[in-house]
């Protein structure tokens, strides 16, 4: 196995939050993030699936230095990419981007193309104009479009053209990580394709590792090389695309599989959901939640651990002493 | 670029006011203050006297061409000091939040609390009367609400997809806040600024009738309009002109202003071909 | 055969641009939904699934004129009917669901007083007898503890618990027709299921005919018994839900159908390239040139 380029460890993240009582007497902490810890290795595609609230936008947020964690830690090829000795923007810059989900609120509406794609580059310091051109002209050609639309301003595209353009910003400074949130769902079913095609073919063309976050898991199933399902700021579930989508182990896996409104599960038979055995690793162990049930956001998840049920395949379960068996 | 009817009447209404401004001193019949004749004082427009004489027999025409001047310089340098002040000061306190934040909402509210011609009269009682101080004086009272919008704007832009972008891509506070904050909410500052011009005109009346602004004999609209207080039923055309300049300047500013908002919108703007 | 409830006939729409220019949303569509029938009409942004949905209420907006067609509710045109008949329809014989219930959603109002409102409007309920009927709504929707929760404001809930008082608003009078204009768009997926399936299970239990306006091919399968294709302001290809998506006759269907992974067909097939509906479609100006409408109850089509 290579080593980990992003390696996340116990990362938390909590937000104060006024509860609304006078001098701050009301002040909460949101637990968005609850001790979540893997690994992306490079060429591969690690989706982060879960509900709103889930937490898994904050810990993209984090990776990409966007949201200070309030413990844990993020390494880059061993070296700390957030808190204290953390490189700055600009190094950051050339290890993570991140391909956004609003096509139409994730580009600068006053600047034109070549604007948006060269004000990076000048920054990070490539000053000649023919190289420029040069790299802009190969990365347009990159995402499918081309040097003719470099002079045009986000609004003369459509949508499926405007995700290229975002994608294109993305890769201009060359990253080895690309976060991808949600980076289709807000595309028409007809794009959809194409931009999941064009993501598929950079990253072996590239070999760009990507982090991607989502809640359609049939793309994820499409796309992903490992999944980590998330639940109330945790890791509830966490193995290899297959593992996750053929043998599902945690309840709310399951629920949200079930819940996937997919034409041929729905014409033909749709009562077989959970029938499938849980494995005999799980047996005597019991679950903290089935994700059907609202937890606290302001307190701590209630203690459980993370079991390996098979070398790449781990479920969250309950502390044995904290819950009967089932 | 295109630009609608409104646009074009604020933008001759402006240009005319420049016009006149700028070129005074070559198409004003008469001295505004020297060709004091009290023969021929409080007479009626005629072709001589365009818009009538005021009390000292001053040609009302003559002033009012020279009274731009006044007007314009106080309309655009005020609002030029507030819109820095204002934009600073919410830009950076929308983008950093955090203590900043509190203290520029906290300068902000006090601002609004005093009522701004008074803050006006007590800075020109400390720098005295005389243009510079009144230009000063304007500058620093009607910032607030630039600072608000500057705020609100930069705390809705700042979630957008591209600012988080920019950050990703390792761009500078400072850099962001310039080329990716500012361009965008350069509408509603501009907008907010060109009616700041009209009441800056209309303070700077105040101002002068107060005794505080420019100093008589020299004309400027507001005080011309507070002069002909007691004239206005025995020679109404020596109120009638400066008000008419007043409203026709603070219409063509706001009109410039619309206009310049709507075809500041990208989505406005073609593709030349 | 029974006559259709709703009965849409060659409907032209569009946006009228000063005196004579007219920008066409939608081009002579026609479809029919029998009494009791879930229908489904599935197309992208900008297809015209949504001001169908508009027209048939009654609620186009000034630019947006109908400039020809037909509409008939129970035989009756909807498009000659005085605007103070059409309002008593509205909400009483023909409802609708939105895809943001927030908006729909009085914020200053509670939830009990808003649905009760319904029975005082349509059916001429007393407020005390209303509000009783509000909390019974409630629970028909499966909203847990409803003589608590009728006393909640729209925004002390959930997306889901919205939608589901939107849904009990829209269902009180027992409508005829449900319009669902993407209703579970902005819900999460383990939320959107439970919505689907109480919106299925209401709907077959009052015999109310439903209009499903969705982009999810998926949801639309798992509700509607009849599809119908949009593209362009043209209804391309109509078929019995199952035919539909066994045998899509139509170039944009099928590249629809190719565009989407399936959940499932990673495991069986291995990963394949996704079908790019332009490398199918060399012409997409071509595409409602051609259309493809099944007749009811024809071969191929199960009940």
């Amino acid at each position: 196995m290579t080593a980990a380029l992003l390696q996340v460890d116990d990362l938390h993240v909590r937000f104060p939050i006024s509860g609304g009582g006078l001098l701050g007497k009301g002040r909460r902490m949101l637990h968005a993030v609850n001790g979540i810890s893997f690994s992306l290795a490079k060429g591969e595609c690690l989706s982060i699936v879960g509900e709103s609230g889930c937490g898994k936008s904050t810990t993209a947020l984090s990776i990409l230095g966007l949201q200070e964690p309030t413990e844990g830690m993020i390494r880059y090829r061993g070296q700390p990419l957030a808190g204290p000795g953390a490189p700055g923007r600009m190094q950051r810059a050339k290890a993570v981007q991140m391909v956004f989900q609003d096509p139409y609120a994730s580009l600068n509406p006053r600047q034109s193309v070549r604007t948006s794609l060269a004000a990076p580059l000048r920054l990070h310091g490539v000053t000649a104009a023919s190289e420029i051109a040069d790299r802009i002209e190969a990365m347009l050609a990159n995402v499918g479009l081309t040097t003719e639309h470099a002079n045009r301003y986000p609004h003369e595209f459509s949508g499926g053209q405007r995700q290229r353009i975002g994608i294109a910003r993305a890769l201009i400074l060359e990253p080895e990580i690309v976060v991808l949130d949600e980076p289709v769902s807000a595309l028409d079913v007809s794009i959809r394709a194409q931009i999941i095609n064009l993501l598929l073919d950079l990253q072996e063309k590239l070999g760009l590792s990507y982090l991607m976050i989502s809640h359609d898991l049939s793309v994820v199933e499409h796309m992903s090389d490992r999944v980590l399902v998330m639940y109330f700021g945790q890791v509830v579930e966490e193995g290899g695309w297959r593992e996750i989508f053929e043998a599902p182990a945690h309840p709310y896996t399951r629920r949200l599989i079930a819940a996937i409104p997919d034409p041929e599960k729905a014409l033909n038979s749709p009562a077989q959901e959970n029938n499938v055995a849980y494995p005999s690793s799980l047996k005597g162990r019991s679950f903290v939640s089935d994700g059907s049930a609202t937890l606290d956001v302001f307190s701590a998840p209630p203690p459980s651990e993370l079991i390996d049920i098979a070398p790449t395949h781990k479920v969250r379960v309950a502390l044995p002493l904290a819950a009967e068996t089932w | 670029m295109r630009f609608g009817f409104n646009f074009w009447l604020g933008a001759g209404l402006t240009a005319l006011v420049i016009f006149a401004g700028v070129l005074a001193p070559w198409i004003a019949p008469f001295d505004p203050v020297l060709d004091a004749d009290l023969m021929s004082s409080e007479l009626p427009p005629d072709a001589t006297f365009w818009f009538g004489t005021d009390a000292q027999g001053r040609d009302v025409y003559t002033r009012i061409l020279y009274g731009a001047q006044i007007s314009l310089t106080v309309g655009i340098v005020s609002q030029v000091i507030n819109s820095i002040i204002g934009v600073t000061l919410g830009m950076t306190a929308g983008y950093w939040g955090g203590w900043w934040d509190d203290l520029v909402n906290g300068l902000t509210n006090v601002m609004l609390a005093i009522p701004s011609l008074i803050f006006a009269l007590a800075v020109m009682a400390v720098l005295g009367p005389g243009l510079p101080s009144l230009l000063v004086a304007l500058g620093l009272t009607n910032w607030s609400w630039t600072c608000r919008i500057a705020r609100s704007s930069t705390l809705s832009l700042k979630s957008q997809g591209y600012v988080q972008a920019a950050q990703t891509l390792g761009y500078g506070d400072l850099r962001i806040m310039f080329t990716q904050i500012l361009p965008n909410m350069l509408g509603p500052i501009l907008v907010m600024a060109t009616l700041g011009m009209g009441s800056a005109v209309l303070s700077e009346a105040a101002l002068s009738f107060l005794g505080l602004g420019i100093q008589p004999p020299f004309p400027s609209w507001g005080s011309m309009l507070t002069d002909a207080r007691q004239l206005i039923q025995l020679a109404p055309w020596v109120a009638i002109f400066p008000g008419l300049a007043i409203f026709l300047s603070v219409l063509g500013f706001n009109l410039l202003g619309d206009g310049l908002r709507d075809s500041l919108d990208p989505h406005m703007r073609t593709r030349k071909p | 055969m029974t006559a259709p409830l709703l009965d849409i006939r060659d409907l032209h729409l569009g946006v009228a641009l000063g005196r004579s220019a007219h920008h066409p949303l939608l081009k002579g569509v026609t479809f029919q939904i029998m009494p009791g029938e879930a229908y489904g009409l599935v197309g992208e942004s900008g297809s015209g699934k949504s001001v169908t949905s508009l027209a048939v209420m009654g609620l186009l907006k000034k630019p947006l004129a109908v400039s020809g067609g037909e509409i008939l509710f129970k035989g009756q045109s909807l498009l000659a009917l005085p605007k103070r008949q059409m309002r008593r329809l509205r909400g009483n014989r023909i409802a609708m669901i939105f895809q943001e219930p927030m908006t729909a959603l009085n914020p200053l109002s509670t939830v009990g007083r808003q649905i009760a409102e319904m029975f005082v409007l349509h059916q001429g309920k007393s407020w005390g007898e209303a509000q009783k009927l509000a909390v019974e709504a409630l629970r028909n929707v499966r909203v847990p503890h409803p003589d608590r929760r009728a006393k909640n404001y729209p925004h002390q809930m959930s997306g889901g618990l919205r939608q589901r008082v939107m849904i009990a608003m829209a269902l009180a009078c027992n409508p005829d027709l449900l319009i669902a204009d993407e209703p579970t768009t902005a819900l999460d997926v383990t939320v959107q299921a439970e919505v689907l399936r109480l919106i299925k299970e209401l709907c077959a239990e009052r015999g109310t005919a439903v209009l499903f306006i969705s982009h999810d091919l998926g949801v639309i399968a798992s509700i509607c018994q009849r599809v119908g294709v949009m593209y362009a302001g043209c209804l391309v290809e109509e078929n019995e839900t199952r035919a539909l998506f066994d045998t899509p006759r139509h170039d944009y269907t099928r590249g629809l159908l190719g565009a989407l992974p399936r959940l499932g067909s990673r495991s069986q097939h291995g990963r394949q390239r996704l079908i790019d509906i332009d490398s199918i479609i060399a012409d997409r100006s071509k595409l409602t040139e051609t259309r493809f409408i099944a007749p009811r109850g024809a071969e191929g089509s199960k009940p």
